[in-house]
């Protein structure tokens, strides 16, 4: 079970450490941008979007698309991008919004019947065999040697992007108009509506960029991950314990936690690799037994 | 004995059930009814346990399918494993039964033990988050569970006190005796103080504290009641199907569930069942005219949950009392008059 011996050699080794961060990093970054917007969610609308990860699955198969008919891979990523913000304001519009406030058995439900819709959906329309991307062509260059390791440009790329996107939403909701207004909403809705503001289009905008957060986190991961219906869960319950881990509402904790989890993840998987998914249980569980609202966490469990 | 005088209405409904179940499993002369009848004790005692978290409790799990799968693994399990049957030989088939359901029990006591302090949306994704562990550990421990392929080559069913498994009708009548047996216990638990002290929970969990209730403890027995009988459906469900199969540990299953309750109705003692029998018909009936059934009973959760707002027997119970209280509310009208 334990390979100690593999984990010291890897350990010990420049190279194999370098391509195991990187890999470490690539996880934790696309865990980071799905974490990020279920916390977002969570933190203005009080509801768990259940139904996260199938917003990071449209995202991948938009983006998908948009690259086999364009070739043109920043294209497709801010397509995966959009579409799931648009998928995600007809989703909050229609279904959500008609359960804000009502207990979670409610808001779990209509998020499972969602998830099986468009779970099925994709399978309609994109079958369901596994799909591959590749590497786009604009990435295809040698890789870069760090320290005798390899480190494939599209990584680096990657991993730019989502701390961009990261601190890009993290700026929109701490100092831009629209963040106020929809933190002063979530504070109280009855008083930001009676100053003449529509409070239901500003939370729709909300959910649109946390579903926007997913959509990009699958457009990114489409080149590396293989696209299967189905492929938002797994995401969606590590995405969560990253949340769990970095404190509900937080997003610099998600950027620690999901840091955390990524390299337990790479570095796991050559010391540990049966038990990989366990380590990170055991993380989440410490957590909610010793230190409860998260590492970064402020407040009271809701 | 206060217990049998208490409950023998209970208890006489319950002997009449299974008197029912027997003649239709046995006066049929075809193994439909059977088969039908036997996928929905499993599933019936997966939605109802969970009715006791959810209905009762207001806990809402999401993650409830685990000790179902749980139960059935390791019944499953000891009688394959050779060494067990054959040291004990007729033996075999209790004694598996009674490790599955301590096993079961332990396992919902830890994962209960970690789960009950939190609330309600913590409470929801973490036990969907170790129903994930669990799904991942069946499907990785491949040399022990068979992985993605799930317990093959039947599990052997050594005949005890008469009682042959391997027969289609001694196992319908043990599934069905088990099943009610089961279903008593829970209605049981529902009435008795304990089962009050639970509504009182679901209600008012800070002034059950001021009333003296230990509100963790009486969540956490009640959170490894409704494993353990999870845990009974899932070796129900091992015994019918003669394997376990990693699908079963699946968050979908505890979706499913859910929507069984939701279907059926939370408030009704037996709401969980007649949704149980309603999804299983309704699911069959779409796979009959298209092989996307996923689409079709997502759209039917969505016109319960946001059109109807309450499963089947709530709407007719509130119906119901709708109705009585027009009538009463005419009659007095009808008095003032004269």
């Amino acid at each position: 079970m334990l390979e100690i011996d593999a984990l010291a050699t890897c350990l010990s080794t420049p190279a194999c450490l370098v391509n195991q961060t990187t890999s470490g990093l690539i996880i934790g970054m696309l865990l980071f941008l799905v974490a990020s917007g279920v916390t977002l969610i969570f933190g203005v609308l009080h509801v768990i979007n259940f139904a996260h990860g199938s917003f990071y699955m449209l995202g991948a198969y938009f983006a998908f698309t948009v690259y086999q008919l364009t070739g043109n891979y920043f294209l497709a990523a801010a397509a995966g991008a959009v579409g799931a913000a648009i998928a995600g304001i007809v989703f909050e519009r229609l279904i959500i919004s008609r359960v804000y406030g009502q207990n979670v058995l409610m808001q779990l439900l209509v998020c499972y019947a969602f998830i099986l819709i468009v779970d099925d959906a994709v399978k309609i329309v994109w079958g369901a065999e596994y799909l591959a991307m590749g590497i786009p062509a604009e990435f295809r260059l040698p890789p870069y040697r760090i320290a005798g390791g390899f480190v494939p440009p599209f990584y680096l790329f990657l991993v730019a992007m989502a701390v961009i996107i990261g601190l890009g939403s993290l700026y929109v909701v701490t100092k831009t108009r629209f963040g106020k207004i929809v933190r002063a909403a979530a504070h109280n809705a009855s008083m930001v509506s009676a100053l003449g503001i529509r409070v239901p289009i500003y939370f729709a905008l909300l959910f649109a960029l946390g579903c926007a957060l997913a959509g990009v986190a699958g457009a990114l991961a489409a080149p590396v991950r293989s696209l299967t219906p189905g492929m938002g869960l797994g995401i969606l319950v590590e995405s969560f314990i990253v949340t769990v881990i970095g404190g509900m509402g937080s997003i610099p904790g998600a950027f620690l936690a999901a840091i955390i989890l990524g390299l337990t993840r790479s570095i796991g998987s050559v010391g540990f690799p049966l038990f990989v998914d366990g380590a990170m249980f055991m993380m989440m569980a410490l957590v909610l037994i010793f230190r409860p609202t998260g590492l970064l966490g402020q407040g009271t469990l809701r | 004995m206060t217990l049998l005088r208490e409950f023998r209405r209970d208890i006489a409904i319950a002997v009449v059930a299974f008197l029912v179940l027997l003649a239709i499993g046995f006066g049929i002369d075809s193994p439909w009814p059977r088969d039908f009848l036997t996928s929905i004790f499993a599933f019936g005692l997966l939605a109802m346990s969970l009715n006791l978290l959810i209905g009762y409790t207001g806990l809402v799990s999401f993650g409830h399918a685990a000790f179902f799968a749980f139960g059935g693994y390791v019944f499953g399990l000891l009688l394959q494993w050779e060494g067990f049957t054959s040291a004990l030989g007729g033996a075999s088939v209790p004694l598996a039964f009674v490790a599955a359901l301590i096993g079961t029990a332990l396992y919902s006591l830890v994962i209960g033990a970690i789960c009950v302090r939190l609330t309600e949306i913590y409470f929801a994704f973490l036990t969907l988050a170790f129903q994930m562990f669990l799904y991942s550990v069946i499907l990785s421990w491949v040399s022990l569970t068979g992985g993605d392929q799930g317990l093959m080559g039947g599990i052997p069913r050594p005949p005890f006190l008469g009682i042959d498994l391997g027969d289609a009708h001694h196992r319908y009548a043990a599934c069905a005796l088990v099943f009610v047996v089961c279903v008593l216990i829970m209605r049981i638990v529902t009435e008795s103080p304990f089962g009050y002290t639970l509504r009182m929970i679901r209600d008012n969990a800070q002034r059950a504290a001021f009333l003296g209730v230990n509100v963790t403890r009486v969540k956490l027995i009640c959170f490894v009641v409704a494993g353990s009988i999870a845990g009974v459906g899932g070796v129900i469900l091992a015994l019918f199907t003669s394997g376990a199969y990693p699908e079963w540990a699946f968050w979908a299953q505890s979706g499913e569930a859910i929507f069984m309750i939701m279907l059926g109705g939370l408030n009704v003692f037996v709401g969980p069942l007649v949704g149980a029998v309603a999804l299983r018909i309704l699911n069959d009936v779409v796979q009959m005219y298209t092989s996307h059934t996923e689409i079709v009973i997502g759209l039917v959760i969505l016109f319960v949950v946001l059109g109807l707002r309450r499963g089947l027997l709530d709407f007719a119970r509130d119906w119901w009392v709708d109705r009585q209280q027009a009538r009463l509310a005419a009659a007095n009208r009808e008095g003032e008059e004269r």
